[in-house]
């Protein structure tokens, strides 16, 4: 099922990118808009260099793209691994999220029904007195 | 009124998951939903699928087998060995989904009652990672090394965002 939205290899390489704070962080960055190193870095006590290393696993995975002006090479995130990695993750969810929610209605059926039938039975018992 | 989401907690690394989902109806009613057929055929799976095999022999050794359909005439079958049975609060049994036959995991059920809701915890141990993660993403092999349950979260938020 889940083969059909993304390759294995795709998805493994979406989570390891994803595994490190700092490169989720800089996602949720570059969600609000493009930014360069020099403004991802800022944020970060961290170095150029280091936050270039990041930037490399996370465009490797897809999960961003960079700009073609030399001088800025500004980053952007691309939202297609993201939303792969989403729909992997609903699977179990929705099947369960979907199931209870059916569930909620079964069982308030069911406790409708035992009402009435307990109501019934009040009225009986004191009919018979 | 309490909080319908359904958690899903998975840590990184680990052989098993958590699920927890609270439900506005006591503790016995919620068992006999989980433990008869008649009611299981009702509720389990999405509305979209429909169980074609629904057998359950109820008793501690006891086997039982479900089998969901969906509209293109996909089968999904899962079936197991009931463990413990211990009304109306806790359940073990074995389970094996058809297409990984020897990934056999073991599930908890676990019902708890509190001012009339129920709150249901699923535990489900496997014997590897990988197993899990399969279990979690049906069918997809491979390391996960996050929290599904945090993961899942920021993803939403971020798909939100854009």
């Amino acid at each position: 099922m889940a083969s059909s939205i993304a390759s294995d290899a795709d998805l493994s390489a979406t989570f390891a990118a994803l595994a490190d704070p700092t490169r989720r962080a800089i996602l949720a960055r570059l969600s609000r808009g493009d930014a360069s190193v020099l403004e991802l870095a800022e944020p970060f006590d961290m170095s150029q260099p280091a936050v270039s290393k990041h930037l490399k696993v996370l465009e490797r995975a897809g999960l961003i793209a960079r700009g073609r002006d030399a001088q800025r090479r500004p980053c952007r995130i691309d939202g297609r691994p993201l939303k792969q990695a989403a729909d992997w993750l609903g699977t179990y969810r929705q099947f369960w999220e979907e199931s209870y929610s059916r569930l909620d209605d079964y069982l308030h059926q069911l406790q409708t029904k035992e009402r009435a039938r307990d109501n019934k039975k009040t009225r009986n018992h004191r009919r018979a007195r | 009124m309490t909080t319908k989401k359904l958690e899903i907690i998975a840590e990184p690394g680990k052989t098993s998951f958590t699920t927890r989902r609270t439900v506005d109806a006591p503790r016995g009613l919620v068992f006999e939903a989980f433990t008869r057929t008649e009611h299981l055929k009702r509720w389990m799976g999405p509305r979209n699928l429909t169980m074609v095999v629904c057998d359950s022999d109820f008793r501690v050794g006891g086997r039982y087998r479900f089998v969901l359909r969906a509209p293109n005439g996909q089968e999904a079958g899962f079936s197991g060995e009931f463990r413990e049975i211990v009304p109306p609060e806790r359940i073990v049994r074995t389970f094996v989904f058809d297409p990984y036959p020897e990934a056999e995991a073991i599930e908890t059920l676990q019902l708890e009652e509190h001012d009339g809701k129920t709150t249901i915890t699923t535990t489900t141990l496997h014997k590897t990672v990988e197993s899990r993660d399969g279990h979690l993403g049906s069918g997809m092999e491979g390391g996960m090394t996050e929290g599904y349950a945090r993961l899942d979260e920021l993803l939403a938020d971020m798909l939100q965002q854009r």
